[in-house]
């Protein structure tokens, strides 16, 4: 018992830090990506090529004054990065890397990210309410609505891959995926993958759905009056955001850790490859598209994401009730 | 000396109890909603203990995350300047205490008269077996397939409640000219 | 009987919330240590533009968030009845199907209400 205790702290000290470093150097990722895109070259001054910058930034902003405003609400003030960042880093463990490789294999695994994505919402209203500024305000109201509008094309287009793996486990998704004729659910389930990648970026607050933090018209949104490391915390929660997020897409959608060989020594591999696919999706959608405009982001969702996806429940179930058996 | 499942036990349903009673006390409704929020983290904790992982996922998800935001959204909404202070009900306090204290009795008593009732076809073991969100699919699709139709009506007659509540101020706005206030509004509001 | 059962996968789970909440605790309280703070007041006032803040930010509300926040409370409760039956769709058949279609298209009937009275439309 002790033992067994001893080690799931010693995985969860791993594999926060590998975590931790997965983030930092997402965040160098993603500027030299679209740096490159933009034919520019993105952070070079920090270490060769700019590879220390994540480090750089990580010191910065630890020992950034924490600015207080005067007219903030304390105790909500306090807790919403930490809401943010504990609803993000908490979902992580229920994703498995590799076969039997979870912190916590549990039997209901889809449905704790969904809970903790909405439990993400809330750190950002609370920090638009508590931060006591109109730009906050608005940016934390409007981020929650869009959260909310995009948890239900979310939570239906994974239906899809509910009734055909007929399990709501990460792995036994994965095993069943594996054993698939086409191996990956995204074939069969076209339409839920399209749906769930939509709302995977609406639902982490990306282009072309930031609208949250859109600089132009709302400052910097639900973090406008938060300054170093709390901001950090919002930064931190997004960046474990998108990586879970890409992490549920390759479970769901790609496979998991199943690949066209196995890789010895390594079998992290596959996985990492393919979420790595999905957040570089994440910088080329963001270097490409132009921000959505707010009553546009929420016509998508209501109006066309979630009849889609009920559309995709549906047919999944006339195929499988009259076609595929 | 406490069994692990008893201490957690113990500790949840403290907490419960607790976060329930703070927020109630709480001057600020936006606070109040944070208590209800935690309350209603530990009441998932309950329905874990109780080998009930879907109605813990279902507790956050539909509790925490759907109802309790429309909740804030309502505090935003009512959006109260001041301490509304209104005239008791009861004018005096003793009164209100005897009340209070014979409401506290009486489900006292009716709690001490509180029985189990008879137990259903699934043994732990075989809901564990095939996981409780299973278990709870076969039944609810298969015996109580009429009650989860009627929950279809109600879910229904809640979108159409909700919208004659909500939209009722747009109706108000006939006029060119007040829809046009109502907009400028709206755009600062937004 | 309440606290007789131990559910032990969620025990890792807890230890990893516990750690994320130390982490982001710890982060905060120490840093407090090591960095300067000079507040006064030009900085510590609510950001707008560099204006003054003229009145207070949280009397605007707008009741479309509320409209979209009540839709969103009925349509999390379809979603979560459909995710059993999704599970089991393989063990219950034609039959659930048909009776998931009747709950669909109810929900269909007030969605369509919904659009027609304009609720899904953020403008005006």
């Amino acid at each position: 018992m002790v033992i067994e205790i001893l080690l799931t702290i010693l995985l969860i000290v791993v594999v926060f830090s590998v975590i931790m470093l997965h983030v930092a150097y997402a965040t160098y990722f993603e500027r030299k990506v679209i740096g490159h895109m933009q034919v520019r070259m993105g952070p070079m001054r920090v270490g060769p090529h700019g590879l220390l910058q994540p480090i750089a930034d990580g010191i910065k902003l630890f020992f950034k004054e924490d600015v207080f405003p005067e007219t903030a609400d304390k105790p909500t003030f306090y807790a919403a990065p930490i809401i943010c960042l504990v609803a993000a880093l908490t979902s992580i463990a229920v994703i498995p890397f590799w076969e039997g490789m979870a912190i916590s294999d549990i039997n209901i695994g889809l449905l704790f990210i969904l809970a903790m994505s909405s439990l993400a919402g809330w750190g950002v209203v609370l920090a638009g309410w508590a931060s006591n500024s109109k730009y906050a305000f608005l940016g934390g109201l409007r981020a929650s609505a869009q959260i909310i509008s995009y948890e239900i094309a979310m939570g239906l287009s994974i239906v899809g891959v509910m009734m055909m793996a007929g399990s709501l486990n990460m792995s036994e998704i994965v095993k069943a995926q594996a054993q698939s004729p086409f191996g990956i659910y995204a074939i069969p389930q076209v339409l839920g993958f399209f749906v769930f990648l939509v709302a995977m970026l609406a639902e982490t607050n990306r282009t072309p759905f930031d609208m949250p933090e859109c600089e132009s018209e709302l400052v910097a949104g639900y973090c406008t009056e938060y300054a170093g490391f709390r901001f950090a915390l919002f930064f931190l929660g997004e960046y474990v955001g998108m990586i879970v997020m890409a992490s549920v897409g390759t479970i769901c959608f790609l496979g998991g850790w199943t690949g066209p060989f196995e890789v010895p020594f390594f079998p992290i591999i596959w996985f990492m490859l393919k979420v790595y696919f999905l957040i570089f999706f994440f910088y080329w959608v963001r270097a490409t598209l132009p921000r959505y405009r707010y009553d546009q982001i929420m016509a998508l969702g209501w109006k066309v994401l979630i009849p889609l996806a009920l559309g995709n429940v549906i047919l999944t179930g006339i195929m499988k009730t009259f076609v595929w058996h | 000396m406490l069994t692990l499942p008893q201490f957690f036990f113990i500790y949840f349903a403290l907490a419960i109890i607790f976060l329930a009673g703070m927020a109630v006390n709480v001057r600020n409704p936006v606070h109040s909603v944070l208590l209800v929020l935690a309350m209603f983290f530990h009441m998932a904790g309950v329905y874990l203990m109780l080998n009930a992982e879907f109605l813990a996922a279902v507790q956050v998800i539909v509790y925490a995350g759907a109802v309790l935001v429309l909740y804030l959204f309502v505090v935003f909404l009512v959006n109260i300047k001041e301490e509304i202070r209104l005239k008791r009900f009861i004018g005096s306090y003793t009164t209100g205490r005897v009340i209070t204290i014979g409401m506290l009795a009486t489900l006292l008593a009716a709690a001490w008269s509180f029985k189990l009732g008879p137990a259903g076809t699934w043994s732990i073991e075989a809901v564990r077996e095939i996981t409780h969100t299973r278990a709870l699919g076969i039944e609810m699709f298969s015996h109580y397939m009429l009650p989860f139709e009627i929950a279809g009506v109600i879910l229904l007659v809640a979108v159409v409640g909700g919208m004659a509540l909500a939209k009722k101020d747009r109706n108000r706005a006939t006029t060119t000219e007040e829809r046009r206030a109502l907009m400028r509004g709206e755009e600062l509001g937004e | 009987m309440p606290g007789s059962y131990l559910p032990s996968d969620y025990m890792s789970v807890l230890f990893l919330l516990l750690f994320a909440l130390g982490f982001g605790v710890a982060a905060i309280a120490l840093g407090q240590l090591l960095r300067l703070r000079r507040p006064y007041h030009e900085k510590l006032v609510a950001y707008e533009s560099g204006n003054e803040p003229t009145e207070l930010p949280r009397f605007r509300f707008s009741v479309k968030f509320y409209l979209i926040a009540i839709l969103f409370a009925v349509f999390d409760v379809e979603c979560i009845f459909l995710y059993p039956w999704a599970i089991v769709y393989d063990k219950l058949g034609l039959f659930a199907f048909a009776e998931m279609l009747i709950f669909i298209f109810l929900l269909l009937a007030g969605y369509v209400y919904a659009w027609g009275k304009g609720a899904l439309t953020w403008e005006r």
